[in-house]
């Protein structure tokens, strides 16, 4: 059974339709793959599952129960974390501040040292640790942000455009981090502009656009999608 | 129906005021992004000239109208937008806010000063000499004609302005991004200054058009635009139609309850109070928005060191304690009051510098501290303290569940108008019966307050309650910096740097609002049973909104992330009255100090606390300076309890010897630089980016 379920979203900002009746899921274990042009809706889809914005129609179902009218903060407690697409870092605190705010929110509240000890072993951050969060490059920015998530210790976990600011070598270690999340049972769901990446570690790859999916598939076939070449190319 | 006509008509009339007002006010916040606080204050300052000119001076009326309303109201617009307003463009929402507050409190400060507030000022309506006219039944003014024709031609004119000129299409592109605007050719600069000198005739001309029905009170004027505001709420700050419509609802729901509210002992301050309680609900019903995200302007908040602080703390103390030794009594009822208030300022550094959330009701919550601790602490009991901490942090509670809806500028109006609502109306009431529990406020004048009976030992001399509140200030500040160190405080940050990613992390928004907003009225609340303390009988006017304010600017001015602020703003608040003694205008100078520090705001966002911390932390350090200080402090101490010398010398002491051996060390440290090496990649990580590290790069790269 797929740990996200998302059926019939539509979000209306005045005449203007962000997204259209869009469905997705997510499943454990696999990294799903929310691709489109900018402005196609995928940061609105995001909000929308994370609870930062109420849709005009439709359900989001979050292991199985139904979680449309819960707050962000109910949601976090079913398992849900992200990170956004604009850094929304703690950006007076330092980065083992950010980490420990959320690792003493989430299930590991008794071990929050530890676990941010781990996280910060885990990604990397050990140099910046004590760095205050805005003095921070946008690239590192982003991985405390998906350390933050992780703090929570969540079962399905958002990550919007994750390896924007990243060099070669280092979007490289972020694919490895990605498959040993959905390794250890994660549900990931990967909102990235870097093709390269999207298509080496997604199971499924949802393509949006002007806030319809107009693609579903395995990276292999999307790949080759003539709608959605023609979304991204244009028809030309 | 007559009389129900009648008061349509003077609720009209009065709407049509605030509607003027109220354009002037959506028209500076659509083009600038400046809620202006001072906006009514413009149109008291207006009224005031207005009166020496015409009455003051006897010049003929539209001679006084034209001089105000097109030199002098414009000329001050442009003066507080090039002055005050554009150096803190820059900066975030919490600043500019700041800078109207200080410019509301001096402007008040500066009216006083120049008009004797004792001194009655009449001013006539316009064409009193003209029976008025009739509408079927209703009787109408030329007064109230004339208000009612201005609010028109005002409505027409804004509309032509906005609608079908280039100054008013470069307004309104000015809005919605003022970078881009500039690609275009546009000049959002001058949008504001025409917007800033635009609003501010409006403002005057309401001023003058509403003086004559009202005292000339310069507090009272000022606050006049709270029905103002509501009418901007109605329109949410940026619809200047929807703001005539609120104006029409204000005035007819201030006229009607004149008219018909039942003639009780406890609901007149309800008809004064009515603008602001309309406000607080119109913020309530109105708003809906999203979570926060970040805000891009953040400014640092220090983690303070547990030894430091428990050193501070200790040294609050022995000030107190070297204060209540070296003052004369005289000297000690006006400086008393230094540690209560510097409690109240405190209060504000978990409220608004950790969680961001400013609130301009702190005073009015401290007075409820000093009711409850005047009533229940008659006898001196402790536990009265204990009540007064918790009756005050349950009231701070009750605000934060609507704040939870507000945030910046919405959050500081919802705050005031809960302060004005208090002032107005609550401070005013007898006592009453909840549940069969008597509940007295102020009893309609006065409260006695006791000092407390510590152990058996009756704290009433000012040199007792001096020492006890210093060693509670030393207590707060103490509890404040484990609370920034802890789990509360890094939440408290966290929330406020970025809303939206703390909710999503699982973080419940209402709690932490709700807990932080009741500490930090605890906290406000025991200053403010000390403040009453040290004064022996409060009255309500001394907690109310404008009373309130220069505290609040003195805080900011101090640094709202610094635990060091309570003792900063108590020191900076009292310590200019030695300016009373010295010239006869002292006192209006002192009044308009606060104001005239906020303004200052700019060239110090971070405050004055991080500053004086740099700068006397290398004589903290230093082996020879500070063991110097401490015996330079005894030895003059020791003359002074030996009445060598008197308490003015010894300070005066004091502090020559303490900037000198601060001084001293610096030179010394600055000699002995111990830096260590950090590597160039880590600069500005690792230790702040310098102005002239660019410089430095330059040059490396360029030498190979």
């Amino acid at each position: 059974m797929a740990l996200l379920e998302v059926s019939g979203v539509t979000v209306a900002f005045g005449g203007n339709r962000a997204l259209d009746d869009v469905g997705m899921s997510a499943e454990q274990g696999r990294i799903t793959g929310l691709i489109g042009p900018n402005g196609a809706g995928k940061s609105t889809l995001f909000d929308v599952v994370s609870g930062l914005r109420r849709p005009s129609s439709g359900r989001v179902r979050l292991g199985g129960r139904e979680v449309t009218r819960l707050g962000p903060a109910r949601r976090s407690r079913h398992g849900l974390a992200r990170t956004f697409q604009r850094l929304e870092l703690f950006g007076r605190l330092s980065v083992r501040d950010n980490l420990l705010v959320a690792a003493e929110l989430g299930p590991e509240r008794r071990q929050a040292e530890h676990c941010v000890a781990r996280i910060i072993d885990q990604l990397g951050l050990a140099e910046v640790a004590d760095s205050p969060a805005d003095t921070l490059p946008t690239g590192v920015g982003r991985l405390v942000e998906v350390g933050r998530a992780l703090a929570v210790r969540p079962t399905l976990l958002l990550l919007d455009e994750p390896a924007a600011g990243q060099d070669g070598e280092e979007t490289e270690r972020f694919a490895t981090l990605l498959r040993s999340l959905a390794d250890d049972g994660m549900a990931v769901v990967l909102v990235e502009h870097d093709m390269g990446l999207v298509m080496s570690v997604c199971d499924e790859v949802h393509v949006l656009d002007l806030g319809k999916v107009i693609a579903v598939g395995p990276p292999e076939v999307i790949r080759n999608d003539e709608t959605v070449l023609a979304a991204y190319l244009g028809d030309a | 129906m007559e009389q129900l006509l009648t008061f349509g008509i003077v609720g009209l009339s009065t709407a049509a005021i605030y509607a003027v007002i109220g354009s002037g006010l959506v028209l500076t916040y659509v083009t600038t992004g400046v809620f202006n606080f001072a906006h009514g204050a413009a149109g008291m300052l207006a009224a005031f000239c207005y009166w020496q000119l015409t009455v003051g001076w006897g010049w003929p009326v539209p001679v006084g109208l034209a001089v105000v309303l097109l030199v002098l109201a414009p000329g001050f617009g442009l003066a507080v937008e090039r002055v005050l307003m554009r150096p803190v463009q820059h900066l975030g929402e919490a600043e500019r806010l700041v800078m109207t507050v200080a410019l509301l409190s001096g402007a008040i400060a500066v009216a006083r000063w120049i008009w004797d507030p004792n001194v009655a000022r009449p001013l006539t309506v316009f064409f009193a000499d003209r029976e008025p006219f009739h509408i079927g039944p209703v009787t109408v003014t030329w007064h109230q004609a004339l208000t009612m024709a201005v609010a028109v031609a005002v409505a027409a004119g804004l509309w032509f302005l906005l609608n079908r000129t280039r100054t008013g299409a470069e307004m309104r592109a000015t809005v919605d991004d003022r970078g881009l605007v500039q690609l275009t050719g546009a000049d959002p600069l001058r949008a504001g200054r025409v917007a800033w000198m635009l609003s501010t005739q409006l403002a005057a001309l309401g001023g003058i058009l509403i003086a004559p029905t009202v005292a000339l009170d310069a507090s009272q004027l000022s606050l006049l635009i709270v029905s103002a505001y509501t009418a901007a709420v109605f329109g949410w700050l940026r619809s200047l139609p929807l703001t005539f419509i609120g104006a029409v609802v204000v005035g007819c729901l201030e006229s009607y309850l004149t008219g018909y509210l039942p003639q009780n002992e406890y609901l007149p301050g309800l008809r004064l109070a009515a603008p602001a309680l309309l406000l607080f609900i119109a913020l309530l019903v109105f708003r809906h928005r999203r979570l926060r995200g970040r805000d891009r302007r953040l400014v640092r908040v220090p983690v303070p060191s547990l030894r430091g602080t428990a050193v501070f703390a200790a040294s609050t103390v022995a000030f107190g304690l070297v204060l209540a030794t070296v003052l004369s009594d005289a000297d000690l009822v006006t400086y008393g009051p230094l540690f209560s208030l510097g409690i109240i300022a405190l209060s504000y550094v978990p409220l608004a510098g950790y969680a961001g959330q400013i609130s301009l009701c702190q005073l009015s919550i401290a007075g409820i501290g000093a009711v409850v601790w005047g009533h229940l602490g008659a006898q001196g009991q402790l536990w009265a303290l204990g009540a007064a901490v918790l009756v005050s942090a349950a009231v701070g509670a009750l605000i934060a569940v609507p704040a939870l809806r507000f945030s910046g500028v919405y959050l500081a109006l919802g705050t005031a108008a809960f302060a004005v609502v208090l002032d107005r109306w609550i401070f005013t009431l007898p006592s009453f019966e909840v549940f069969g529990v008597r509940i007295a406020l102020f009893d309609q004048g006065s409260v006695e307050v006791s000092g407390p009976n510590l152990f058996g030992l009756r704290l009433d001399g000012t040199a007792e309650l001096l020492v006890f509140a210093s060693v509670w200030l030393a207590l707060a500040s103490l509890g404040v910096a484990v609370l920034r160190r802890g789990r509360f405080g890094r939440r408290l940050i966290a929330l406020r740097d970025s809303e939206a990613a703390y909710a999503t992390l699982g973080g419940n928004l209402l709690v932490a609002k709700v807990a932080v907003f009741a500490l930090s009225a605890g906290i406000a609340g025991l200053g403010g049973a000390l403040y009453g303390m040290q004064h022996r009988t409060v009255t309500a006017e001394q907690f109310n909104l404008v009373a309130g304010l220069p505290i609040f600017l003195v805080a900011v001015i101090g640094g709202l992330g610094a635990v060091g602020n309570g003792l900063f703003a108590g020191t900076a608040f009292v310590g200019p009255h030695v300016l009373t003694g010295l010239v006869s205008w002292g006192h209006n100078l002192v009044s308009v100090m606060p104001a005239l520090a906020g303004m200052g705001l700019a060239h110090s966002p971070e405050g004055i606390v991080s500053r004086f911390r740099r700068e006397w932390e290398p004589l903290g350090r230093d082996r020879i300076a500070l063991p110097a200080l401490l015996v330079g402090l005894a030895l003059g101490w020791g003359l002074r309890l030996g009445d060598v010398i008197n308490g003015w010398t010894f300070l005066v002491w004091a502090y020559v010897l303490g900037e000198g051996l601060r001084r001293y060390a610096a030179a010394r440290q600055t000699a002995d630089p111990a830096e260590p090496e950090i590597p160039v990649e880590w600069w500005g990580l690792r230790r702040p980016w310098r102005a002239d590290d660019r410089e430095v790069l330059a040059r490396g790269i360029a030498g190979g």
